[in-house]
């Protein structure tokens, strides 16, 4: 190990420490700071005036009396309001289906949305954290001013300001617009969607409420995998096992498979000697570049009922009755199908896997096996000893990434057998991983609170596995040293 | 040379030789079975069959090889009414493009940026961000598809009964808005690109967006390249995430592949539109593999990267 690696890491103290730190620099701040900052805590932007920088100070000030206006006025959208109104009604308690009547207007107003009251109420607490932020930014700006005032340097102006952001404060800029637009379209998402999981927020549940109208019912849903209890309760409790195990087995299969396959079909093209080597390559690179729902569904009809396979089958002889590949009709094989998906996964993952590999292959260092020549080693002997060793080093993230992935394959299974066989009585099919169990139930019964669980069931898994593998793997470790 | 020496000489060639005839053979095979359901696919584009009293045979039959070709199902894909909507595929096509450069263009300059900072610069939250990006994208992606349809229709970008062609807005918000988020492989890029490069750099009194601009913009064509690939290909491949968020009942503005897809596993679907649809899949295709087949030295080094890196 190098010593590089042995330096003890800096900045490590704990999160209790950096929060006491960050008290005590509040209040050192307020007492210390001139009275512009020690005004800043109250009017965002004061310290700003007070050192004469108008514009940043309009602007914090815009920003603090436009979040308190949102806060207290609650602007309303489709019937459902923000502010502290949002932070009331995220309780779903006092809820209503038909709106009130107002015979001022003459008409009703808008009902409840409680899918609506969750989200607003979550980015009503997104604006409060956003307050906070502001904040403290703009005492820090003041006190910063303090400080420069105080070595006798001129507070910063705002085209200074702007110009940090096209060097020290580059970061900014490149970011906002990524934090922004993540936080409203990926992060909020999956917040308000484990808030569903918690929730009887469900088509059927809704008819006895009303559309619209749901309340919290804490861990129900989750204990349901073993209550079965609720509206989907029965097929949660008696499918979870079943899909889960096949999931694993399923991602194992599919990372493997392909994995090994994309090796040996590297090695074959990469030969010393072989012609036309881009000729195969392009072949297999075909399937990559043709949009999946156009291959998949190409073979899903090729191993059809009334396909070309199942026609020249029946022609020579070789069966009688229309063979059921993928599982697509009720009382099919389910382990005819499972076998299928997975062998036809092989050609969708295999020349992935190949092009990967052929450029690892290319860069073993030649004398590795010329060493290997020279003790008499055979060729199979170094494809174990040297290549596969080496290959498998160096994709090991890869391999992490693609179960992952394939943990979450959704195109393979939902265009290939749609999850069947089906049973009666169940969503989830034969084929069925979390990943399409949670679309049938979600988008397919309206069950969001169901697909909620199952979808953090996956997360939970997933987590683990990267949690145990990739914080041991090199890449994470000594991601600094690598430059 | 001895005898014996010659003998080994030659026995080792045969056996390169025989070696090599194996590796043909299976590469052979292997190619046939890789090449016969895309074949298929295109052999049905240009089936023109009828039944004994006319009418035109559009399912699936059981021949591989077609006993007639034509052109009849690219004339009829482009002047057919599906959904309602006339002339539907020639505005599935445009839509799809539009939708594609427009979120080629905001997904690369994100994913650009985002991994310019996590690779070049140092900041305080750099760790931070870097591990809430991979807490979030653990998450299945079809989880928060339902809540982005919910939030986008709250401010009227999707299921707008009024302006249906604001769901395009939505979608094209939907796809590019998040891949800010996906910038592991254009980062392990830019890790490559040596940290001494850009402190010479800033010796020389360059600031951080110059030398972004000017060292390692030049330096990341195949990275760009890759990106822009990658988002351009997306919106002609996903056909669950349109489908959800421009609506079921908005067929005047989906995209190409809902359209395609719909053909096999609509809600009215037309058991005699599988010609139809391969002929459509052949016009999808050609233009996503044509790009593909040039651009595939920067997609190689972009899946090797992402490799290594994880």
């Amino acid at each position: 190990m190098s010593p590089q690696n042995k330096a003890p890491k800096k900045n490590k103290i704990s999160l209790f420490e950096r929060i006491g730190k960050a008290f005590s620099n509040f209040g050192k701040r307020f007492a210390d700071g001139s009275l512009g900052t020690k005004l800043s805590h109250f009017i965002f932007g004061a310290g700003n005036f007070y050192h004469k920088q108008y514009i940043k100070g309009l602007l914090f000030l815009i920003l603090q009396v436009g979040i308190l206006a949102f806060m207290i006025f609650c602007p309303t959208i489709n019937g459902t309001p923000y502010g502290w109104k949002a932070l009331r009604n995220l309780s779903l308690k006092n809820v209503s289906e038909g709106g009130v009547f107002d015979p001022a207007t003459g008409s009703f107003s808008v009902g409840s949305d409680c899918k609506l009251m969750v989200l607003f109420g979550f980015v009503t607490i997104a604006v409060i954290v956003i307050y906070f932020l502001v904040w403290n930014m703009n005492i820090a700006s003041s006190y910063k001013a303090d400080m420069d005032k105080k070595i006798g340097k001129k507070p910063t102006t705002f085209g200074e300001d702007l110009k940090e952001l096209l060097d020290s404060k580059f970061h900014v800029l490149m970011l906002t617009p990524t934090c922004i637009a993540a936080a409203i379209f990926t992060i909020l998402p999956t917040i308000f969607m484990i808030a569903l999981a918690f929730t009887t927020y469900n088509s059927q549940d809704m008819n006895d409420l009303g559309t619209n109208l749901f309340h919290w019912n804490g861990l129900q849903n989750f204990a349901a995998v073993f209550t079965g209890e609720g509206s989907l309760g029965v097929e949660i409790k008696n499918r979870f096992l079943p899909v889960l195990g096949w999931t694993f087995i399923w991602a194992i299969f599919a990372t493997f498979t392909c994995y090994f396959g994309g090796i040996i079909l590297a090695l074959l093209i990469n030969k010393k000697g072989l012609k036309g080597k881009k000729f195969f390559r392009t072949i297999f690179i075909l399937t990559i570049a043709i949009p999946q729902f156009i291959s998949l569904l190409a073979v899903r009809n090729l191993l059809g009922e009334y396909g070309p396979v199942n026609s020249l089958l029946q022609n020579i002889g070789a069966t009688t009755q229309p063979i059921g590949f993928l599982g697509l009709k009720t009382g099919d094989s389910e382990s005819l199908a499972k076998f299928m998906v997975i062998l036809i996964n092989m050609w969708v993952g295999i020349p992935y896997t190949m092009l990967m590999t052929s450029g690892i292959l290319m860069n073993i260092p030649a004398d590795l096996y010329e060493a290997g020549r020279v003790d008499g080693a055979s060729t199979t002997k170094m494809f174990f000893k040297i290549t596969l060793p080496y290959v498998i080093f160096i994709t090991t993230p890869y391999l992490i990434s693609s179960f992952i992935g394939n943990i979450n394959s959704f195109n393979t299974i939902f265009l290939l057998t749609g999850g069947g066989p089906t049973y009666t009585g169940y969503q989830a099919g034969g084929t069925d991983l979390l990943v399409t169990w949670l679309y049938k139930v979600t988008i397919d019964q309206g069950s969001y609170n169901t697909g909620a669980v199952i979808g953090i069931f996956t997360f939970l898994i997933t987590a683990t596995i990267t949690l145990i593998t990739y914080r041991r793997s090199k890449a994470y470790n000594e991601e600094d040293t690598f430059q | 040379m001895s005898m014996n020496g010659q003998k080994k000489f030659k026995s080792q060639s045969r056996s390169r030789k025989v070696s090599l005839g194996v590796t043909y053979t299976i590469l052979v095979i292997m190619g046939i079975i890789w090449l016969i359901p895309l074949l298929w696919i295109v052999l049905s584009a240009f089936r023109c069959q009828y039944q004994p009293d006319g009418t035109f045979i559009g399912r699936v039959t059981s021949n591989f090889f077609p006993k007639a070709f034509g052109l009849k199902n690219f004339k009829d894909l482009f002047s057919a009414t599906y959904y309602g909507v006339p002339k539907a595929f020639g505005k599935w096509i445009l839509n799809t493009l539009l939708i594609a450069v427009i979120d080629c263009i905001i997904s690369t300059f994100l994913v650009m940026s985002v991994a310019y900072c996590m690779s070049k610069l140092k900041f305080k939250l750099r760790k931070a961000f870097m591990n809430i990006t991979m807490v979030i994208g653990l998450f299945p992606g079809f989880m928060s598809m339902i809540a982005i349809y919910f939030l986008l229709k709250s401010i009227g970008l999707s299921g707008n009964p009024t302006h249906p062609e604001y769901s395009v807005i939505g979608l094209i918000l939907a796809y590019s808005a998040g891949a800010g988020l996906g910038f592991q492989i254009a980062k392990g890029f830019f890790d490559v690109i040596p940290n001494a490069l850009v402190e010479s750099a800033k010796l020389d009194g360059c600031t951080s967006f110059k030398i972004f601009r000017q060292i390692i913009l030049p330096l990341s064509k195949p990275i760009i390249i890759y990106q822009a690939l990658m988002s351009f290909t997306g919106p002609w491949m996903d056909f669950i995430f349109a489908k959800v968020i421009i609506g079921a009942d908005n067929a005047r503005y989906w995209t190409v592949s809902v359209g395609l897809y719909s053909m096999l596993f609509g809600t009215h679907p037309d058991t005699n539109l599988f010609t139809q649809f391969a002929a459509g899949c052949v016009i999808v295709a050609i233009p996503i593999v044509t790009l593909f087949m040039f651009l595939q030295k920067y997609y190689v080094e972009g899946v090797t990267a992402g490799a290594v890196k994880g």
